[in-house]
């Protein structure tokens, strides 16, 4: 029996992790050597939890998706312009700042004041979805914070699948430790799931679906209110990226097991 | 009146394919179809309640202009590029470069004539008797780092009050902007397989009169060849009342235009270059761009001489040079802010060695004494190549037919006597926006002949048909050699293309020369069979040009370049792009420069001597589209480039 949902997918922007990126400090905190050049992608574990909730409500009759996303508008428009390709959505935009070092409680207020200010969002009927961590910094901290704020104390971190009862309960699967998932039964909304990869493959472009989100998504852009985040004392003594090296060499000759036995000894020399 | 819609391939519709009803379709986002709809968004928010932009295929609503490109991002673009910026100019008066990530005004102008340190270069006597001389001479005629500078810049190269830019910020500031005014949608990651055309039979004349009726994207979740695979999604047709090409000199749409329309008559794209460039950041210590030159605040008595050379590189510095590596490969070099120069080489179609290549020479170039001394420490940032379609006028198609425009460089815009085509780009799509603005206010449909009293006639009215006649013959000289050429450039330079040398241009595959290197290519072989590296790379070190001295920073192996900036990849579920057409005539093929001069060596030899094709590191230069030796009808390639996704990230090109 489809169980009707609301679905809130909190979704960042993040530098295009292809780009070559440096951290660099800044007259306001730690940033990115030319952040605001490189092109932006929507978080990946979020846009995981996007396609997720996306086929969720498809399968749920009644139930209606939501995408809320902070960050610069003129940013945020150029990333919806991929993503409103693949699923359909309505977006929530805030005008703020992207990265990965604004405050994450600061974050999580502006972002939990926006989705309980939804029109329409029936909160018993919620699920906020996210990535587990961010792409930015990868703290894990800002969806649980969103959920607490909201009162919602069923919280799932590293979630790839979730599958509904007919009584409105559901079934999550959450990652652990040895590649092995743990499975929960929660007796149902509100929760929330903060997503690994999940099991879908990303959706393909569909022009169709592009013109129809846009013709909420641009007037929303319009009218994206604007939003400060406060430091909350918050104050980064340094940042580095890890340490990479690079030897690349194209062979056609090695088995993938040769081939498998030199990275390892290349790994275990460095 | 009947119609029916047809695709290239297909005489009906095969598969249920979703259709959508647009009022102007585009293909490519570049800089003309940036002039294109940023004239038509100009025009439509003067006045948004105007009745002339309402949709006609949604009533009540602002016309539905949707531009569809391939690049996974607008700001994927790759050129080297410094622009007269006239015609950008027109379209924003009030231009301020600090707004354009990577732009900056042109301070200085340089025209180097680069001779060889090395001696591997492969130079005719004539040159060789003119080096000499000029070594002999020495800093008596100003050589100094193995450079010999012109004493004055050509007027017809002057970039003067120009712009250096980066097309991939440019692009995505214009597409910023576009998007801001909600007329325009800019849809990245689609590329478009083919026009979609329709035969109307006219009530008036009894006729068939062919038109464009739109455009249809790419098949997805196909396999390599084409054939429905997991998550199969035929391509969407979008119907139009106007279709605009701007999708480049390599570009799909164009090309299939061009194959089912024709040609005017004489007019054919038989001269290319490939340009190939680094993006590099120089070291603190060797440039600051962005503060005053030591030695002009020295002569100026600003400052006190504190002698020394010169290692400072001004931001806006533009320079153009020749002779190095090879006497054929023009160059560049621009200085934009933050410490990044775009320094690059174009090799020609009219070099006809069959192992012409351009990564490895890339590489020889920045260390010429005249760079290197200033590129030494420096760090690669990004990469990338793309073709130029240097024909000029003479490969101009159609512009106009029922239903459809062209601008831009595939419309044969392109400048090749003052190396300008980015502002000659924008500056058609201006027109064409303009064009259609006047058509729409008028109620006139977009009829081939409705388009050519508008947007061809301003086109034949402007400075770019009149730069265009001017350089229209001005290489002809270089099909004869070097020498020869850069006569012919100067003599239509300096008399706006009255005077011109004339040469017959043969097609494409005809300018790849048959001659072998003899036994350069005995010892190349034997080395490219020792150590697993490509016969052309083998060639250039059999020649005596030394081994590249790997850092890991700047100088980088070709494969590592695909991995810096921004990276290349290709989504799944998308044909190979690169089909070859007839794998008879590659098999017999000894030349194959088609794997020497791919970008980012995506063709490689695969078994039985066919070559190998790997989408996922192609850059979509569209190199091999014009360096294949062979063709199947004695005009075209028989290697077909056609849509496909994915190609350079890189946000700094």
């Amino acid at each position: 029996m489809p169980n009707a949902v609301h679905i809130v997918v909190c979704a960042g922007i993040v530098p295009d992790p292809l780009q070559t990126l440096e951290p660099i400090t800044t007259p306001n905190g730690p940033g990115l050597k030319n952040e605001m050049v490189l092109p932006a992608v929507l978080d990946p574990w979020a846009a995981s939890a996007l396609y997720e909730a996306a086929n969720l409500a498809a399968k749920n009759p009644g139930s209606k998706l939501w995408l809320v996303s902070l960050g610069p508008k003129a940013k945020l428009q150029q990333v919806m312009m991929t993503v409103a390709q693949k699923v359909a959505f309505e977006l929530v935009p805030i005008d703020g700042p992207i990265g990965g070092f604004p405050d994450a409680h600061s974050t999580a207020q502006v972002l939990a004041e926006t989705i309980a200010a939804l029109p329409g969002l029936d909160q018993a009927k919620l699920l906020l979805f996210g990535g587990w961590e961010s792409a930015t910094r990868g703290a894990g901290v800002t969806l649980q914070l969103i959920g607490e704020r909201l009162g919602i104390t069923d919280q799932f971190q590293g979630v790839d699948q979730i599958d509904f009862r007919d009584d409105g309960s559901f079934e999550v699967l959450e990652r652990v430790e040895g590649g092995k998932h743990q499975l929960s039964v929660c007796s149902g909304t509100p929760a929330v799931l903060g997503w690994a990869t999940g099991n879908l493959p990303e959706p393909r472009n569909n022009p169709q679906i592009g013109m129809a989100n846009m013709r909420t998504i641009m007037p929303a852009l319009q009218k994206a209110k604007p939003a400060t985040l406060a430091a909350n004392g918050l104050r980064y003594v340094s940042a580095s990226l890890p340490k990479q090296q690079r030897a690349t060499r194209v062979v056609k000759d090695l088995t993938p097991d040769q081939i498998a036995r030199e990275l390892v000894a290349w790994i275990g020399a460095e | 009146m009947s119609v029916e819609a047809t695709t290239l391939d297909s005489p009906a519709h095969v598969l249920d394919r979703q259709i959508m009803e647009v009022d102007i379709a585009c293909a490519g986002f570049g800089p003309a179809m940036g002039g294109f709809l940023t004239a038509l968004t100009h025009a439509w928010t003067k006045n948004p309640a105007d009745p002339a932009f309402e949709s006609k295929v949604a009533p009540g609503m602002p016309l539905q202009v949707v531009c569809y490109e391939r690049a996974d991002d607008l700001a994927a673009g790759v050129s080297g590029v410094v622009t007269r910026a006239q015609g950008i100019r027109a379209s924003f008066p009030h231009l301020n470069p600090a707004e354009i990530p990577m732009a900056a005004e042109v301070s200085s102008e340089r025209v180097l004539y680069l001779l060889d340190p090395i001696g591997a270069s492969r130079r005719s006597a004539l040159l060789r008797l003119g080096d000499f001389f000029l070594r002999f001479a020495g800093k008596l005629a100003g050589v100094r780092d193995h450079a010999f500078e012109l004493p004055w810049t050509p007027k017809f190269l002057h970039k003067q009050g120009g712009l250096v830019l980066s097309i991939g910020q440019f692009n995505q500031w214009v597409g910023a902007q576009l998007m801001a005014s909600g007329l325009v949608q800019i849809w990245p990651g689609t590329p478009v397989s083919e026009p979609l055309f329709e035969e109307n039979i006219s009530s008036h004349a009894g006729r068939h009169e062919r038109a464009v009726a739109g455009l249809r994207l790419a098949d997805q979740g196909v396999d390599r060849s084409g054939a429905p695979a997991d998550g199969f999604m035929p391509g969407m047709d979008v119907r139009a009342q106007l279709t605009v090409v701007g999708d480049g000199p390599v570009g799909q749409i164009g090309r299939a235009l061009d194959q089912k329309l024709g040609t005017p008559e004489g007019h054919a794209r038989r001269e290319w270059a490939l340009g190939m460039k680094f993006v590099i950041e120089l070291p603190e210590d060797a440039s600051n761009p962005d503060a005053l030159n030591k030695k002009a605040l020295a002569r100026d008595k600003v400052i006190e001489d504190a002698g020394g050379e010169d290692s400072t590189l001004q931001l806006g510095t533009v320079w153009h040079t020749f002779g190095y590596p090879e006497p054929e490969i023009f160059g560049f070099l621009y200085v934009h802010p933050h410490r990044l120069v775009s320094v690059g080489i174009f090799v020609p179609s009219w070099m006809g060695n069959p192992s012409r290549t351009a990564y490895r020479y890339l590489q020889h170039y920045i260390q010429h004494p005249a760079l290197w001394r200033y590129l030494k420490d420096g760090t690669l940032r990004s990469w990338g190549a793309k073709s130029l379609e240097e024909s000029g006028r003479r490969g101009e198609p159609f512009l106009t037919g029922n239903g459809y425009a062209r601008i831009g460089e595939g419309s044969g815009s392109t400048n090749m006597l003052t190396g300008s085509g980015v502002d000659e780009a924008w500056t058609t799509g201006t027109q064409l926006g303009e064009a259609v603005v006047e058509l729409l206010h008028a109620g006139l449909p977009f009829t081939q002949q409705n388009l050519s009293k508008t947007y061809e006639k301003n086109r034949r009215a402007s400075w770019v048909e009149r730069g265009a006649r001017e350089a229209q013959n001005a290489r002809n000289g270089f099909h004869g050699g070097i020498v020869k050429g850069m006569i012919g450039m100067a003599l239509a330079g300096l008399t706006g293309g009255r005077l011109s040398m004339h040469a017959h241009i043969p097609p494409a595959h005809k300018q790849i020369s048959r001659s072998s290197d003899g036994l350069t290519l005995k010892d190349a072989a034997a080395v490219a069979l020792a150590d697993g590296r490509p016969l052309h790379d083998a060639l250039l070190s059999a020649r005596g040009w030394p081994e590249i001295p790997f850092d890991g920073r700047l100088l980088v192996t070709h494969q590592d370049a695909l991995l810096m900036g921004g990276k290349v990849q290709a989504m799944p579920g998308f044909a190979d792009h690169v089909v070859f057409l007839d794998r008879e005539l590659c098999i017999a093929c000894i030349e194959k420069t088609c794997i020497a001069m791919c970008s980012g060596q995506a063709i490689t030899l695969g078994d039985d001597d066919l070559p190998a094709f790997e989408r996922e590191k192609c850059v979509h230069c569209g190199a091999c589209l014009w360096n294949c030796a062979q063709s199947p009808d004695g005009e075209h390639s028989n290697i077909e480039f056609r849509a496909g996704s994915g190609g350079l990230h890189s946000a700094e090109n």
